[in-house]
């Protein structure tokens, strides 16, 4: 079983936008949603504009569920299961993200 | 079983066409292969003289080798078929290739038709049909002064834009009275000559070119019957087009006594698995040169290939076009063929505005119309032509002025039968619409997605959208322009919420006006309301969410996530010490260089963690930001004016410096623009901006609302003879009334089309103050500009913000998926993969 590890403080996010962080050499975009007191994981890299992007896109909610807006081409992609709105054939891998005494930490979804 | 094998002989736009209609059929599998003898696959005709206004053959292109590949179609470029054995079913190309085929598809268009004039093959003489042809005409407008184009007519005018974009003077030589003599009748074409002419062109109508040969001041004389001649350097032949039958002739299929390869109701010629599609198909003895009907034939034949029960019965030939960015529209029949037909025609000279009806006998139907300068009515009158739909008691006011309040008189989406064609690119009806809005359409981007409506040319979009809007309310839908989701407010509505309120974040205008989390239309729109009306900080925490990826980062996002940096050159006048920094810059950090449109440099390639180490030099070296990541104040363009230029009527550089300083960071709807000619040579190009000052010998002349870029606008004259003080005055309130009142993301262009009450009722509040605002718009500019801050200098100064710059938030690692190759002795992406297009709900630029 993989470990939880320590990324950065809670501090370090901004409410309601996303960061990246290096975790084992992959890219990972974390999102802080403030008003739900929600975190994020998933893979930085926008697979249709091949760029480590993701977390620099605007949070979105729409019909209940929580995307993000990729910064390039505006695609959506779902914060809980990766999945692209517009392009179903992309899924993102996600992350299991927490925070635990100030820390944000990360750790491979089983 | 084994698949049909199906050959399509050109890939034009409608041999594409058919390909697409036969990709799209899951049930059964085909094999398909085309060939073409030009260089490229398929792309779009139509817009070809796009290519001249900055359109690259990519932009163009309908498809491309991915496509084909993806969906296993052959293509084969470069090789023409040239013989064709109905009996073994085979054919054979020049190159000697020889392919089989189940059923074979002549798609070979039509080819320009030069008339026999001695001289006629010389080097400067071209037609005017494919990407080559353009390229051609671009390499002698290098060459030439003056060009000129033979044939007016709908093509002849796409050719005469051409030839005057490159610059050339430009004479249009027709052999017929009036120009567009199939389209328009007399009055229509001779307003059209007037608006050409007055654009620069010159018309010479009723000559009958007899030879070209050397001249005297230019390249070419070309004699005319009539004793009189024309110099030029170039020569552009547009006088029609003749079907490519010269395949189907040789090779024994059935062709008319003009030309034409004749087929039936399914598109078939003579010999049963032949089929003819586009302007080489004769139907009826009648070619259609269009490019709907091409597209309805080759959904006919593809139906028939499949086994679906569709026939061609004929095609409606009226047409709506922007020739030389003059609105011409023809409907039906309208030479007086009609017996007992009778016309109503409005003609004002003063806006140049000429539309006639033509009604039957008994004056209930229409006939036919015709409209020059504004081609609005075009959509309703076409529906009730082709729909054979009663006219109102009183046709006169489908074409006279709407007072006001009733724009867009005439008749309402709701007569329409079922069968009306809405879409003709994709041949969607009112019916396939209701359809889609009962099965749970109810927005554009729906219903573009269920019936592809409006996603071929867009020109019914209009319509589509009034449809779906009619549909929506008969169902009992509410109709409304809220923002999103979690908004029911519009725009206009919300800057209104947050200004009488004070409403000074995104928190409170959520809760109190709003529900849900938010999303990427709403705050982005919010934000810029916010920052219009307060113009606090953008990157204040409570704003940052708000923000688009190019507000956050102050820098424009590239394809590669990398950022553009452009410093502020207030009217395109910088120092030479300042241009020095610019340069030692850009060579420090190895940023690709380039002079932006809009007279500023732009480096390109900086990564998130030099952003704030090239900012701080910037910033020491006395530049500040420009604003090109924002949706607010780009640039002030000027010519040099009086200080150096013999012409010069007025200090054009200084009024945009002034200019440029008093409304930058000005955050609006959209970007915004200016420009300044210091004499009307108008050098600044100032009449193609959302704000445009022209110098005259009495003050300043003051344009409003033009566009450049893909929907190019003209700006309209707002007031002439200004002094400095009246026109900031006026261009304060303007803006701020823009800021009030647009929609997201509307250009100033769209915002006063889209005015009730439109140039008129604009002036009526800037300069009469009839809503008694000027006041409180000016006191809001004040504002503003009093909270100005330069969003980077601010930025590099607080070392929090500064934690955001760099790739990762644990790790100094720069981002390793970026790739870089030279290219011209610069630095540009190196990504070979190709993007993938995928549209999106709605895409912001």
């Amino acid at each position: 079983m993989s470990q939880w590890t320590k990324i950065c403080k809670f501090q370090d996010l901004t409410p309601n936008t996303g960061i990246c962080a290096l975790f084992e050499q992959e890219h990972v975009a974390i999102f802080y949603c403030q008003r739900s007191e929600q975190l994020y994981a998933v893979s930085n890299f926008d697979p249709i504009a091949n760029a480590s992007v993701l977390s620099r896109g605007i949070m979105a909610s729409l019909q209940g569920e929580i995307y993000v807006a990729s910064p390039l081409y505006k695609q959506h992609f779902n914060l809980q299961t990766g999945l692209c709105l517009e392009a179903p054939e992309h899924q993102l891998k996600t992350y299991l993200v927490r925070k635990e005494n100030d820390e944000i930490q990360l750790k491979h979804a089983s | 079983m084994t698949k049909q094998r199906i050959i399509v002989v050109g890939n034009g736009m409608v041999g594409h066409k058919f390909i697409d209609n036969i990709i799209n059929d899951e049930h059964v599998d085909y094999e398909v292969i085309t060939f073409s003898e030009e260089s490229r696959l398929a792309y779009d005709r139509v817009q070809l003289s796009g290519f001249f206004s900055g359109k690259s053959a990519e932009d163009l292109a309908l498809t491309d080798a991915d496509y084909y590949n993806e969906n296993g179609i052959k293509f084969v470029l470069n090789d023409k078929v040239v013989k064709l054995d109905t009996e073994n079913n085979q054919v054979v190309t020049q190159s000697g290739r020889i392919e089989s085929y189940d059923k074979l598809i002549l798609a070979t268009g039509s080819y320009p038709f030069v008339p026999p004039i001695p001289g006629n093959d010389q080097q400067h003489c071209h037609v005017y049909r494919t990407i080559d042809d353009l390229e051609a005409i671009t390499a002698s407008g290098k060459v030439s002064k003056v060009g000129v184009v033979i044939g007016g007519g709908l093509l002849g005018l796409e050719a005469a834009n051409a030839v005057k974009n490159l610059g050339l003077e430009t004479h249009v030589v027709e052999f017929a009275p009036r120009l567009m003599a199939v389209q328009l009748d007399q009055g229509g074409g001779q307003l059209l000559r007037r608006k050409i002419e007055d654009l620069g062109v010159q018309v010479h109508t009723e000559k009958a070119t007899t030879e070209i040969v050397a001249g005297e001041s230019c390249r070419y004389r070309m004699n005319f019957a009539d004793g009189t001649f024309l110099e030029t350097d170039t020569i552009v032949f547009s006088a029609g087009i003749r079907p490519q039958d010269e395949l189907a002739r040789q090779f024994g299929l059935t062709v008319g006594e003009r030309g034409g390869i004749v087929i039936n109701n399914y598109c078939q010629t003579n010999i049963e698995n032949v089929y003819a599609i586009g302007e080489c198909a004769l139907w009826e003895n009648f070619i259609f040169g269009l490019v709907a009907p091409g597209y309805q034939m080759a959904k006919v034949a593809a139906g028939h290939i499949k086994g679906e029960s569709l026939e061609f019965t004929g095609a409606d030939m009226s047409t709506k076009l922007k020739l030389l960015g003059i609105d011409v529209a023809s409907i039906g029949e309208v030479h007086g063929k009609t017996p007992g037909a009778q016309s109503y025609t409005y003609h004002d000279e003063i806006e140049q505005v000429y539309k006639r009806l033509i009604v039957s006998a008994d004056g209930t139907k229409l006939v036919g119309a015709v409209l020059v300068g504004d081609a609005q009515a075009y959509g309703s009158l076409l529906q009730l032509l082709l729909n054979d739909m009663q006219l109102p008691a009183n046709p006169s006011v489908l074409i006279l002025p709407s007072s006001g309040e009733e724009a867009g008189a005439g008749l309402g989406v709701e007569a329409l039968p079922d069968s009306a064609a809405i879409c003709s690119c994709f041949d969607v009806t009112k019916g396939d619409i209701k359809s889609a809005v009962a099965a749970g359409c109810c927005s554009m981007g729906d219903l573009k997605d269920a019936t592809k409506a409006s996603t071929g040319c867009g020109g019914c979009s209009a319509l589509a959208k009034q449809v779906l809007d009619s549909e929506l309310a008969s169902l009992g839908f509410e109709v409304n322009n809220h923002l999103c989701e979690h908004f029911a407010y519009s725009r206009q509505e919300l800057a209104d919420i947050v200004r009488i309120k004070q409403i000074k974040t995104f928190d409170h205008l959520l809760s109190e006006h709003g529900h849900g989390l938010g999303c990427e239309i709403c705050k982005p729109a919010v934000g810029s309301i916010l920052a219009s009306f307060w113009n606090d900080y953008i990157l204040q925490d409570e704003h940052m969410e708000l923000q688009d990826s190019n507000d956050i980062f102050l820098g424009n996002i590239q394809k590669d996530g990398t950022y553009s940096v452009v410093p502020r050159i207030a009217g395109g006048e910088v120092t030479p010490d300042k241009l020095i920094v610019l340069g030692e810059v850009a060579k420090e950090f190895d940023l690709y260089t380039k002079i932006t449109g809009g007279q500023r440099i732009d480096l390109f390639g900086a990564q998130l963690h030099e952003l704030p180490i090239i900012w701080q030099k910037l910033i020491d070296a006395g530049f500040e930001t420009g604003h090109a990541y924002g949706k607010s104040l780009r640039t002030v363009k000027s010519c040099v004016g009086s200080t150096w230029c013999r012409y010069g009527v007025k200090d054009s550089a200084s009024f945009a410096i002034e200019l440029e300083n008093r409304y930058k960071g000005l955050r609006s709807p959209h970007k915004i623009k200016f420009a300044v000619s210091g004499c009307t040579r108008e050098c600044a190009e100032a009449q193609s901006k959302d704000i445009g000052v022209i110098a005259t010998d009495k003050g300043w002349n003051l344009y409003v609302c033009g566009n450049g870029g893909m929907r190019p606008r003209h700006g309209d004259l707002f007031a002439s003879d200004l002094d400095d003080q009246t026109l900031i005055r006026y261009v304060d309130r303007l803006l701020m009334f823009y800021i009030r009142t647009a929609d997201r993301l509307q250009r100033t262009s769209v915002w006063l089309e889209n005015m009730a009450g439109g140039l008129n009722y604009l002036k009526e509040v800037v300069i009469e103050d009839k809503l008694s605002i000027c006041s409180e718009l000016e006191q809001a500019m004040r504002d503003n500009i009093d909270n100005y801050q330069c969003e980077w200098k601010t930025t590099i100064s607080d070392p929090q913000k500064l934690q955001r710059f760099k790739h990762f938030i644990n790790s100094d690692q720069i981002d390793n998926h970026l790739a870089f190759k030279r290219d011209r002795k610069q630095r540009i992406p190196a990504t070979a993969v190709k993007i993938q297009k995928i549209d999106v709900l709605e895409l912001t630029e």
